[in-house]
């Protein structure tokens, strides 16, 4: 058995209580360590993802309890790549948090960092439905602790709106395991695979209600109108690195989405049928109109920039929403770009506020750094609007493609392209505002010093990891298209994860 | 029995969802702790319901279903901890504003976090 898997998990479990013990007054070496594991997690994660590239499915039997009676990780090709954006997503925010002294702020940032990501990393890994909810409750209680990190009555209160939306989401989630449990009498994802499918035609009420609860659980971590409601406030009000790992947050639900709908309730089982065509796709449209419009109403950047994730959340549900494998291929073509697109934005209008009173869309004096920064402003945008040449344009062409077969394929183009004009209106406004009417005002007296080069070559790493997803775009759709394939054909993984011995399997045939 | 179980689960639940769409904190907390306990009911009664078994397979001829109770436990733990997280939060936002309101205020989006500090 091969112990790599565990590692994404154990290390930054590791790591972040030896930070709160041993290197509590030390900043320095807070940042060092910090670093160095999410060094380490990126080359872990490197290696899981061309170990999996060739289709293989890797399991990893905590304590050697075969599945379904012990908690699996599997490791195919879906959850590494997901590691992989995680962790590589990861080192710049945290390269940025220690350039622009966010770290310093309050305490513990890094301890609670290394906690989010071992939450991360276990929840794109494991193969156990409750195993996933305790690794969304591992990842939430850390992001609780860094949304409101540095402190603030406005944060502490959007920090009481989000804990509560999410202890609601927790809530919801244990019903939809209980009522799965109630009906299959498991909770390993392979083995409902099987049983689900058996339920017989008459009885299948628990399991429906159970499928539906299961997706609203992850739309509201996808944040997905009208589910929506608590990210705007948490996001714009956590601290601009913070918001930027969040980024990757939303895709957790999507992830979720794609493996339980794809795994345990794939779109051709008869009860199931119609959750994504009737009801995903239509919230998806609408998530997108919301968060392109919100985009243009937003009074502040953050704002603006929290609305522009709920929009590019609902580009990518409305590729999850078509169900078939192209569908699924641009949608995860369209997630690593939505991740450091969205977080490339937070982390900009983070420089923005560290020369301004507030990030409300009005003229104020000159930044330090302005040209740099509105450089970067101007390619995160294009980039998140979904212009030419970069990423953000392949994607959307992707999706709009593979949207071609299905039924609402009139309204999923009318609702791209015209949300498309909108945000471009949205976001040109808000950077013109704020670094091009700043030219005709006095500039202050006393400006704030510019942000440092650490924090200008974290952002700058994000827009160049952009465009190199945008050149590299034919090989990463190839790649994507791999692994829908494999989420498509699921028989590999589920026998992988039930047929591999361990303590407790069934007796075999003559024994 | 069932019934029992089923309309405590239902009285918790109910409770839970009024007490959540009050506008200040105390009640939201209180109304999430009910849920929370509905649902560890309601996970403890997924196994289904057998009176005066083991937990574990013996000699006798029943047993209740272990998994429900270890699921519950952890859900347990969990939910008491983030309960613990949300009335410290909502602590230091009351005593930060003097104001213990969930909803945002109406001119919210224009205020800062950092300037409003």
């Amino acid at each position: 058995m091969m112990h790599w898997i565990i590692l994404p998990v154990i290390l930054p479990a590791i790591v972040a209580p030896f930070i709160v013990l041993a290197a509590r007054y030390h900043i320095g070496i807070q940042r060092v360590l910090s670093v160095a594991s999410v060094l380490a997690l990126i080359a872990i994660a490197a290696g899981l993802v061309r170990q999996a590239s060739d289709g293989t499915v890797t399991l990893y039997q905590l304590g050697d309890w075969a599945a379904p009676f012990g908690i699996v990780l599997v490791a195919d090709r879906l959850s590494t790549m997901m590691l992989l954006l995680t962790a590589v997503l990861s080192i710049f925010v945290l390269l940025y948090a220690i350039g622009s002294k966010w770290d310093e702020r309050g305490r513990h940032f890094h301890a609670l960092f290394q906690f989010q990501m071992m939450g991360l990393m276990g929840a794109f890994l494991t193969g156990d439905l409750f195993n996933l909810f305790v690794f969304f409750e591992v990842l939430l209680i850390a992001s609780y602790g860094l949304m409101i990190h540095s402190g603030g009555n406005v944060r502490l209160r959007a920090g009481v709106q989000y804990v509560l939306y999410n202890l609601l989401a927790s809530t919801l989630f244990l019903f939809a395991l209980g009522a799965i449990y109630a009906e299959t009498g498991t909770l390993n994802m392979a083995d409902l695979a099987g049983r689900v499918a058996m339920i017989d035609a008459g009885s299948t009420v628990g399991i429906r209600v159970a499928a539906v609860l299961l997706l609203l659980v992850f739309a509201i971590k996808a944040a997905i109108v009208p589910l929506h409601f608590w990210l705007p406030s948490s996001y714009a009000e956590a601290p601009g690195p913070v918001a930027a790992l969040f980024a990757v947050m939303t895709k957790v639900g999507a992830y979720a989405i794609i493996r339980v709908y794809t795994l345990i309730f794939p779109p051709d089982l008869e009860f199931t049928a119609g959750l994504h065509g009737l009801w995903l796709a239509p919230a998806a449209l609408i998530t997108i109109a919301v968060g392109m419009i919100g985009v243009l109403a937003a009074r502040r950047l953050d704002r603006l920039v929290a609305y522009a994730v709920i929009g590019s959340m609902g580009m990518v549900m409305i590729a999850i929403a078509l169900f078939t494998q192209a569908g699924i291929a641009a949608a995860l073509y369209y997630i690593p770009h939505s991740t450091l697109a969205s977080a490339a934005l937070f982390l900009i209008a983070d420089l923005v506020r560290s020369g301004r009173a507030d990030l409300r869309l009005s003229a104020a004096p000159q930044i330090a750094g302005a040209p740099l920064t509105a450089g970067m402003f101007f390619v995160a945008a294009i980039a998140m609007i979904g212009l030419p040449p970069l990423s953000g344009f392949v994607g959307k062409l992707l999706i709009l493609t593979a949207a071609l077969d299905s039924s609402l394929v009139v309204w999923i183009w009318a609702v791209v392209l015209i949300t498309s004009v909108i945000s471009l209106v949205g976001f040109g406004r808000a950077g013109s505002t704020i670094f091009w009417k700043a030219r005709a005002l006095a500039p202050e007296d006393d400006p704030a010093p510019a942000p440092s080069a650490l924090a200008y070559t974290s952002v700058g790493g994000l827009l160049a990891l952009l465009v190199a997803l945008t050149v590299l775009a034919g090989p990463a759709h190839r790649y994507t298209t791999a692994i829908a394939a494999q989420l498509f054909a699921p028989a590999p993984y589920i026998g992988t994860v039930l047929d591999t011995p361990g303590k407790l399997s069934p007796p075999q045939e003559g024994n | 029995m069932e019934l029992l179980v089923a309309s405590a689960i239902g009285i918790l639940t109910a409770a839970g969802i009024y007490l959540v769409q009050r506008l200040r904190t105390f009640p939201v907390i209180i109304g999430v702790s009910l849920l929370t306990y509905a649902v560890n009911v309601f996970l403890f009664a997924s196994g289904r319901l057998a009176i005066g078994a083991p937990p574990i397979l013996s000699d006798a001829q029943t047993y209740t279903d272990p998994l429900p109770q270890a699921l519950v436990l952890t859900a347990i733990v969990i939910s008491f901890g983030m309960t613990a997280v949300v009335v410290m939060i909502a602590l230091g936002a009351y005593l930060g504003a003097d104001d213990d309101h969930v909803n945002d205020p109406a001119d919210s989006s224009d205020t800062d976090p950092e300037a409003a500090k």
